[in-house]
């Protein structure tokens, strides 16, 4: 399968610069030369499926693994050399919310302060209020949604240049849901702060991303600015004569559905060049629509996320 | 000013926020040098991110259908007529070829089209509408 790119104006130094990374497991989830660049200021949405390798690709932001080809760099520095001067400046809200159970959110708050030297006081109480926690709830107490502000507001509370989310909001509810897209807008909303989040659910990508990276089994097949992906990706409604030879092969076509003489076309590139060729095959394009970003990933990836 | 984007729609939400507050001006629903929302707020409330409500702020004012004033917000222009000619026959012209389109497929000729249009209008003409001949 090739890669789509649709890449933006150059501007800053990159927060994040992965090039050609590549990582095996014994298991499943690997990546296969992956390539994602994060620009400073911008939302950028990590797109897959469970076991796309979007995990992985963080643990490598983080310095969790050393690549085993290809070479990582945040903010231009090592993340395996130098954890310090990376994990100093990302505030990290991890799938599993792995914070000690027995702990209340007072004490979480004081021990998670203890690491940050830029811990704001001030900001994280009113993140707490903001959230609704009760600073005597024991972690373990809480439902799965204050689990995940509490993980949030440990974040964000030191205002870290970089903030990185992984599936924030998988298995939420709709305000816990609305409480982290909220601190994903106002973050980026903060002049200069960059956030980096994966999930699969591409209607908040869709609301929150600048910048989109889809992964499918360990590649990239997806990558750019989301408007110019919008831009770039045209759904058409086709009306044949009489039925069509299949499979149909359309100039840039990506997918098509349909039976008989009505078929849905999902391609990209020009026009104009589609619709000649439709006109060629006696067929009529009787709808044209921008398809969402759910519809692009099934077709790009043929699942959905 | 309110303001609804959908991630169902398809089209680029920037898109959306311009079609709207274009829409918003021509109703005469916001009036000239009335300030916009700043970027961020509107941002947290349509919990978009900040940068595209900017993107679609920018494309209003090369539009000339606002104005910025340095160091304080977003104004609606006073245009006159807030939009030209031709954008308000384009966006009359997307709710007719749907209306065509519709027509087609319940099969209606054009001349029942006309004269149904005529008898709406002349049922509606008891409160005169605002708007142009397409």
């Amino acid at each position: 399968m090739n890669v789509e790119h649709f890449p933006e104006q150059e501007n800053g130094m990159d927060v994040v610069c992965i090039e050609g990374l590549v990582r095996r497991f014994r298991r499943a989830d690997a990546l296969d030369g992956v390539s994602l660049r994060v620009r400073p200021g911008t939302v950028h949405g990590l797109v897959g499926e469970n076991g796309a390798g979007k995990t992985t690709l963080l643990e490598h932001i983080l310095g969790g693994y050393r690549p085993q080809a290809g070479t990582v760099s945040v903010f231009g520095q090592d993340p395996v050399k130098d954890p310090v001067a990376v994990l100093s400046r990302i505030g990290y809200l991890s799938e599993e919310r792995d914070i000690p159970g027995w702990m209340t959110v007072r004490e979480l708050m004081r021990y998670s302060k203890a690491f940050y030297p830029g811990w704001d006081d001030v900001y994280a109480e009113q993140k707490r209020n903001d959230f609704g926690l009760d600073p005597g709830a024991k972690i373990k107490t809480l439902s799965r949604g204050e689990r995940a502000k509490a993980g949030l507001l440990c974040a964000i509370a030191y205002r870290p240049p970089l903030l990185l989310l992984d599936e924030p909001s998988s298995g939420l509810d709709v305000t816990a849901r609305h409480d982290i897209l909220e601190a994903i807008v106002r973050t980026v909303a903060d002049e200069g702060r960059t956030v980096l989040f994966s999930s699969h659910l591409l209607d908040e990508v869709e609301r929150v991303s600048d910048n989109i990276t889809m992964l499918h089994h360990g590649k990239v097949v997806l990558d750019g600015s989301l408007d110019t992906i919008k831009e770039n990706y045209h759904r058409a409604t086709l009306r044949f004569g009489g039925e069509p030879a299949l499979p149909l092969h359309l100039p840039g076509q990506r997918a098509a559905s349909g039976h008989g003489r009505d078929w849905n076309v999902l391609f990209t590139g020009e026009e104009a060049r589609f619709n000649a060729e439709v006109a060629a095959l006696g067929a009529e394009v009787t709808d044209r629509n921008v398809p969402t970003l759910e519809e692009i990933f099934i077709a790009e990836t043929g699942h959905s996320a | 000013m309110l303001l609804h984007i959908s991630t169902q729609d398809g089209r680029p939400i920037y898109q959306q926020i311009v079609q709207q507050v274009k829409y918003l001006i021509a109703a005469e629903q916001v009036q000239p040098h009335e300030e916009l929302p700043a970027v961020r707020v509107l941002a947290e409330q349509l919990l978009i991110n900040p940068n595209t409500v900017a993107r679609a702020y920018r494309e209003l004012e090369t539009m000339g259908l606002v104005y910025k004033r340095p160091g304080a917000g977003t104004y609606v222009s006073d245009t006159g007529s807030p939009l030209s000619l031709r954008e308000r026959r384009r966006i009359l012209c997307g709710h007719l070829d749907a209306l065509l389109a519709e027509a087609r497929q319940m099969r209606f000729e054009l001349e029942d089209v006309m004269a149904l249009l005529k008898e709406r209008a002349a049922l509606l003409s008891a409160e005169p509408k605002e708007g142009s001949k397409s």
